[in-house]
């Protein structure tokens, strides 16, 4: 199973890449999608001596909300309000490859000495789910889209859930549930404020809602 | 009587949305709060059994109580301000522009939802279940600080949003190092057994979780530097909002992270998590310090002046001894103070049609009872003898001087004198003097200008916090010192 796990792992770290030098949005709500496919092998893979339906259930809820809710969620609200592309981001896309390259390195260097007999997932988990987590910081500051900022907080989430997979027997059921419906919660609002955005400003560029300040 | 606490609240606010009559939401949010804090005074005389989800502890229940009472208040005011803002299109002040307000029954919802997720937050008692609540929080206010549409607060309801849910995600991923640290020890991940095992938890780990819990549940408490998002959420957001959000809902985050702090403690590795927030605690007072000086703004001042105060309960419970029970103590006053004054600067604001500090003089002359309140509310949050944050504060201090930290005690004092001076030179100015550009015309009758539902909440709420200041009974202290014990903080 270590080879299996250390392909989806490689596999998650692939899509970071192609989030952070993506232009287009719906390519990007496509990769989270992907991603959250991926996740939700996760608990699987990891825990094929406990395999029961507490983490049957797990997966198929990650996948159901993750990877079919929200990125339908996300469509949606990209139709309304009618662009297709980050144009211009704060940080450019060559850029954000060659950070996102430098944070993978950085990852690997500060997991050395977290690496604990713990975690199941051999020795790429912990890189791998914190880089997600950065990538998603990274996504929210360097990008001026609304809807860009809503994809890095979801890839966010996709790499604390990485955590999360590896001690999916550990944390009870109902939580779980409750971490994901709040997300979805998340994302719903959200939609909605980029929906009011675009309605009153005819643009959803963040750094433009400026008006309130010291 | 535990989950009913939760229930009414969240069923009382289903209906408001659901019942499409216009007056039953006002019916249900009155109800729904008397009800509550009914409740809440049940938990008192009989605290329902603990489980491992959620228990009436006493740290719970003395935040829950604070929670409850104000939103008694606030309900009271929100049916009156409702009958005089809803259902018609008003002139924005700052800008001029005509806006109107969300429908009433999605705002009464949201305050009820609101109020069962605080209510969740204090009585949780995993860390799993009280990440849920907090986030939950975030989620049913954002809409409740977009009452009014228009655009600047859609703007501060996106960062509301935003860097919250973040900042919450970070404290999702201290739960689940939590849970790394506990991984083979065989612990119940209720905070209870947490605490209990504490000692057998890994170090390296449960450090590396905490860092998380504070900038995680920080960030919604509004300490510094994660507290961009709170001076633009409570002055765009409705004044009711702004008293809750100021009042009870930072209040839920502190709790939680006196409870990790708690763990920590337990643990042995109390010095660790006290000089973290001690740390955050300084560069909160410092940074509202800076803003506070030269703020415009009546509301950003308000909200600046609620930064300083959850820098101050973090520096306290850093402290600890004497001065962790004085930080509880101090969130009681802070709570009662800082609703009255949101709910008189929300009264300033129809009086004068503006947030500019320099633009509202004479309050005193126009409207004394509201010029009183306002007067009184900047005593009580700059610390004045008699009202209750003077003694809290001075009981931070004395723990500071007597743990010997020298240092950090005359920071404090720097700080706070500050803050004090800049305050004055706000408070003094807009209570005082003459106006000249007031427009009589406008508000004339003096019963429109200053009605007894806008004051009722005010009087009462200060009364409070006067009262804490004159004499607090030794039951509550007792109560206090029994909660901080019960947290386990050193």
């Amino acid at each position: 199973m270590e080879t299996f796990i250390d392909v989806l792992i490689i596999l998650l770290v692939l899509t970071n890449f192609r989030l952070l030098g993506s232009s287009r949005i719906s390519a990007c709500i496509q990769t989270t999608a992907l991603q959250a496919i991926i996740l939700s092998a996760f608990p699987i893979a990891l825990h094929t001596d406990a395999l029961g339906f507490h983490l049957i259930l797990l997966s198929g809820a990650t996948i159901v909300v993750k990877a079919i809710v929200l990125p339908w969620l996300l469509r949606k609200t990209l139709r309304e309000i009618n662009i297709s592309r980050e144009v211009e981001p704060l940080m450019g896309y060559t850029a954000s490859i060659i950070i996102g390259a430098a944070l993978l390195g950085l990852c690997l260097l500060i997991s050395e000495p977290l690496q604990s007999t713990h975690i199941l997932g051999g020795r790429m988990l912990i890189p791998g789910a914190l880089f997600t987590i950065l990538s998603g910081l990274f996504l929210i500051i360097s990008r001026r889209k609304a809807l860009t900022q809503v994809i890095g907080y979801l890839v966010l989430e996709n790499g604390i859930y990485a955590f999360g997979a590896a001690l999916a027997v550990e944390e009870p059921l109902v939580v779980e549930m409750g971490v994901l419906l709040d997300v979805f919660v998340a994302v719903f609002v959200m939609g909605i404020t980029i929906h009011h955005i675009s309605r009153d400003f005819d643009h959803i560029d963040t750094d433009r809602l400026s008006l309130l300040k010291d | 009587m535990i989950w009913a606490v939760l229930l009414v609240p969240s069923v009382a606010g289903l209906l408001a949305m659901l019942i499409p009559m216009r007056s039953a939401p006002r019916w249900l949010l009155m109800t729904a709060a008397a009800a509550h804090i009914t409740l809440v005074a049940g938990l008192w005389v009989r605290p329902s059994p603990a489980s491992h989800w959620i228990a009436a502890d006493l740290p719970g229940r003395l935040f829950l109580t604070i929670t409850s009472v104000l939103f008694l208040a606030m309900a009271f005011y929100t049916i009156g301000y409702l009958r005089r803002e809803s259902g018609k299109a008003i002139k924005d002040f700052q800008e001029g522009f005509l806006f109107t307000n969300k429908p009433e029954a999605t705002f009464i919802g949201c305050l009820l939802f609101f109020l069962a997720t605080m209510s969740l937050a204090t009585l949780s008692q995993h860390p799993g279940l009280l990440w849920i609540a907090v986030e939950a929080t975030t989620l049913v206010s954002a809409p409740l600080i977009y009452f009014h549409r228009h655009h600047r607060s859609l703007e501060a309801t996106w960062k509301y949003l935003l860097i919250c849910s973040v900042g919450i995600a970070l404290a999702l991923l201290g739960n689940f190092f939590l849970v790394i640290a506990a991984k083979g020890k065989a612990i119940g991940l209720d905070l209870a057994n947490l605490q209990a095992h504490a000692t057998a938890l890994n170090p390296v780990w449960l450090k590396a979780a905490f860092v998380l819990f504070v900038v995680g549940y920080g960030t919604k408490m509004g300490l510094a530097p994660m507290h961009n998002w709170l001076p633009d959420a409570h002055s765009e957001a409705p004044s009711v909002v702004s008293a809750l959000l100021s009042g009870a809902l930072l209040n839920c985050a502190f709790l939680a992270i006196l409870r990790f702090h708690g763990i920590l403690s337990a643990a042995g590795l109390g010095d660790f998590s006290s000089q973290i927030l001690v740390l955050f605690g300084f560069i909160s007072m410092a940074t509202a310090a800076v803003f506070l000086i030269r703020q415009t703004d009546a509301k950003r001042m308000l909200a600046y002046s609620s930064i300083e105060h959850m820098g101050i309960l973090a520096l306290g419970t850093g402290i600890g001894g004497i001065a962790a029970s004085g930080a509880l103590l101090h969130a009681i006053s802070h709570s009662l103070a800082k609703a009255m004054l949101f709910l008189t600067a929300g009264n300033l604001m129809h009086l004068y049609n503006t947030k500019d500090i320099l633009k509202i003089r004479g309050v005193l002359q126009v409207a004394p009872v509201t010029g009183t309140l306002w007067v009184a509310g900047f005593l009580a949050i700059a610390g004045f003898p008699p009202f209750g944050l003077f003694l809290s504060e001075l009981t931070i201090l004395t723990g500071a001087l007597e743990s010997g930290r020298w240092l950090v005690a005359s920071g404090y004092l720097l700080t706070l004198g500050i803050i004090f001076v800049a305050l004055t030179r706000i408070f003094l100015t807009m209570s005082f003097g003459i106006n000249e550009s007031w427009d009589h015309a406008r508000i004339s009758d003096r019963g429109m200008r200053e009605p007894s539902w806008s004051l009722l909440p005010g009087i009462a709420l200060g009364a409070g916090v006067l009262a804490l200041g004159l004499y607090v009974p030794p039951k509550l202290w007792q109560c206090i010192q029994d909660a901080v014990l019960a947290i386990g903080v050193h």
